[in-house]
């Protein structure tokens, strides 16, 4: 009774809000537990639930508290945070989720009525046999009805627009199989083949479900490093009150405050303050850009050095970010024209078996054959030949695949990523970001001494700076230790300032204009002066990568916004012609020369510029570091500071439509063994039964041995 | 025979059951987060 003294309940209920924000820190065990147990610690936080696949943390807090309280709070438990928007409800969760369902109702089934059907092989008669059969018509028929459900509306969806594809003959096969076997069984007939129709179903869905598994997994990983340009802002009042607005809800010539570390939330022009703004997500520049009163800013900007106030001159839809999204999207329609590797063979698969189907009915009919007979054999055809082991080719092979890329940091998309990649012919390379590491990284660190490196480490790591923290970086790497400094402060727009034992040191703009390099700061301990340079370094394997590339057949090429001057050293660095000053839909229209002198384009790129492009292209890669907007299109993200995840993507999707085919092939084997014993109608149940399971396993089996391509 | 009417309903019946649990599960969000699942039970601290 004590205890509930000590900690009184707040009188009234105050009603809860659910945030969510990515945290891409999460890492294991201990990373849940601090977040977890840490969060409700803070006053107006009820509760906190960490998703560890997405990365992504639930948090029920009083509505009182805005996002970056949520943010600071989670900073303090020493976890960087993004606010998302609301998920809202998620539709491939649910797809999945649905799959998952008809996948469980079509085991259950497949067990049972294999059970019944076991006893009928070994030899039940009579009223049993009779009795086996109406249970598991009993069984099968709901079940064919429930779990059939995704494959008769997809192919439903494909019948109404005069196309076919793969999920045809499988309804075709599945409901004339069911069919059959209850006429076999209203009639007291010997053979119902539910066993065979209920196990199809099966196989195929568990082909499905990897697939949207798969698929989920590394959507998820996308979404976790997806940061939103910015949930809001502070919006400055009359009276020169604050209030905290979401994006959607600013308007022009509304004032709003940005502090330094926060983005933008809308278009606008600077009023008052004097910063510095990280546009790399626009430009793909790592170089951060000086903006005065006056000055025209982006939304998704980050403010870097000190606190800024804006003018709204357009939010939301009008923001220059939403006109590249609107490119994007028109450029993105042509892909999903792509006719999968499975359908294209369906294309072809599925008149030639209903043909067969179709002429075997008609000679055992004019071979003298009852009605009933030549149906039931006409069915068989059907049964035996459905694509089970063709439904189950490409995703058994793709799963495998994706599995392999993924343990190598690359995340699939799409699913038919892999096919289009297999097939690209060129590939086009953005420069900064992508080739480069799209950061600065710094120069002669060599020529300082251990002394001036520690209290380097110590004056960069005061500050949120771009330079700053390649600096840390950079010096961290090397295993160098901060020294204890006094005094330090950060001058906005300056640098940073501190004492060493008593003696002025500082990490500074440069007072005289740099010619060399546009990159770069000035150190001074007393009266030494050292000016740090820094370079946008090249990925350390670009040019094996591209040389790989060359070697699988790809032509290669460089586009950029940047200026041609600046290409010239990567240029001859990767033996690759580079083309400079292309904006966003110069790069479009370059990819639409391409296409029309017949090249497949492999487009790989970082920025926002980029992403009409990545749209565009028949394939599209994007590095983990890119803007939000290119990972979204892009099919493939790879993460790390390597381009070789380019070269093992293409070589491993090459394996896997190679697979594929073998699969198609051994498919089609067992058909020419297997369709003759159906035409002759030498196919019972148990030899139906035991062919799907067979092939099934065959090809599963050599997906496998993909399991090795991302090597 | 007499056998077979009471052995059948009940595999049915525990085949039904296990199906009902999966659903359950999976409807409860068991399934929403499985690296998070595999980690949880490393942790020390026994919540929820």
């Amino acid at each position: 009774m004590a205890t509930r003294a000590l900690h009184p309940k707040p009188a009234a209920p105050v009603e809860m809000r659910e945030s969510f924000l990515a945290v891409p820190g999460i890492h294991c065990a201990g990373c849940i537990a601090k977040v977890e147990n840490g969060l409700p610690k803070v006053i107006g936080i009820e509760s906190a639930r960490v998703n560890m696949g997405a990365k992504r943390v639930a948090i029920r807090h009083d509505p009182a508290l805005s996002p970056p309280d949520l943010k600071a709070a989670l900073a303090r438990l020493g976890f960087e945070a993004e606010p998302l928007a609301d998920p809202g409800i998620d539709v491939a969760a649910a797809e999945n989720r649905a799959v998952l369902r008809a996948l469980a109702v079509a085991g259950f089934a497949a067990m049972n009525i294999m059970l019944l059907s076991v006893s009928i092989w070994s030899g039940a008669e009579g009223a049993t046999r009779q009795m086996f059969h109406w249970l598991s018509a009993l069984i099968a028929l709901p079940t064919v009805a429930y779990a059939g459900m995704p494959f008769f509306r997809a192919a439903w969806a494909a019948l109404r627009q005069g196309r076919t594809n793969m999920d045809v003959p499988i309804s075709i096969g599945v409901l004339l199989t069911t069919g059959m076997s209850l006429y076999e069984t209203v009639t007291g007939g010997a053979h119902a083949w539910f066993d065979g129709a209920v196990m199809l179903l099966f196989f195929l869905l568990a082909g499905r479900c990897l697939d949207s598994m798969m698929r989920g997994r590394a959507r998820a990983g996308v979404a976790a490093l997806l940061k939103q340009t910015a949930p809001g802002a502070l919006v400055l009042d009359e009276a020169g009150q604050s209030l905290w607005t979401k994006a959607d809800r600013l308007r022009p010539t509304m004032r709003i405050l940005v502090a330094a570390g926060e983005r933008l939330a809308a278009d606008g022009r600077g009023l008052s303050g004097d910063s510095s703004l990280d546009i790399s997500f626009l430009t793909g520049e790592s170089a951060p850009v000086r903006v005065h009163a006056g000055d025209a800013v982006q939304a998704g900007a980050l403010n870097i050095d000190g606190p800024l106030t804006v003018e709204v001159v357009a939010a939301g839809a009008d923001t220059v970010i939403a006109d590249i999204a609107r490119l994007m999207e028109e450029a993105g329609q042509g892909k999903s024209r792509y006719v999968r590797l499975a359908d294209r063979a369906a294309r072809w698969y599925a008149p030639c078996v209903h043909l067969l189907a179709a002429m075997s009915f008609i000679v055992w009919i004019i071979a003298g054959a009852g009605l009933h007979q030549a149906l039931l054999i006409a069915v068989s055809v059907l049964l035996i030949t459905c694509p089970c082991a063709l439904g189950l080719a490409v995703p058994a092979a793709q799963v495998v695949v994706c599995g392999a890329l993924m343990r190598k940091g690359v995340l699939v998309k799409d699913g038919s990523a892999l096919e289009r990649l297999a097939e690209s012919t060129e590939a086009v390379f953005d420069k900064t970001g992508t080739l480069t590491l799209g950061r600065p990284v710094p120069r002669d660190l060599d020529r300082l001494d251990a002394e001036d490196r520690s209290v380097l480490l110590a004056l960069a790591q005061a500050s949120r700076h771009p330079l700053s923290i390649a600096l840390r970086q950079a010096l961290e790497a090397e295993g160098v230790r901060s020294a204890t400094l006094d005094a330090i402060r950060e001058v906005p727009g300056e640098g940073l300032f501190a004492d060493r034992r008593g003696v002025p040191v500082s990490l500074a703009r440069p007072r005289c204009p740099n010619p060399l390099s546009e990159l770069a700061t000035e150190y001074c301990h007393g009266e030494e002066v050292h000016l740090l340079t820094f370079t946008d370094a090249l990925r350390p394997d670009a040019a094996e990568t591209l040389a790989a590339l060359r070697a699988a057949g790809l032509l290669t090429l460089i586009a950029s916004g940047d200026r041609p001057k600046a290409l010239e050293e990567i240029a001859r660095a990767t033996g690759t012609t580079a083309i400079g000053r292309l904006r966003p839909a110069d790069k479009l229209a370059l990819l639409d020369r391409l296409k029309a002198q017949g090249q497949k384009v492999l487009m790989v790129g970082d920025g926002l510029n980029d992403g009409p492009a990545l749209a565009a292209g028949h394939a599209s890669m994007a590095p983990a570091s890119a803007s939000d907007a290119s990972q979204l299109t892009a099919d493939i993200v790879f993460m790390g500071d390597r381009l070789a995840p380019v070269a093992i993507a293409l070589r491993a999707a090459r394996r896997m439509v190679r697979v594929v085919k073998q699969n198609f092939a051994l498919a089609i084997g067992y058909n020419l063994f297997a369709v003759p014993l159906a035409i002759a109608g030498k196919v019972t149940p148990l030899v139906a039964a035991v062919a799907m399971s067979v092939s099934s396993l065959i090809v599963v089996a050599n997906a496998l041995r993909l399991n090795e391509s991302a090597k | 025979m007499t056998g077979l009417a009471l052995l059948i309903p009940l595999a049915l019946l525990c085949g039904l059951v296990a199906l009902g649990a999966f659903f359950m599960a999976l409807r409860s969000g068991q399934y929403d987060d499985l690296d998070g699942a595999a980690m949880r039970m490393l942790s020390d601290t026994e919540d929820d």
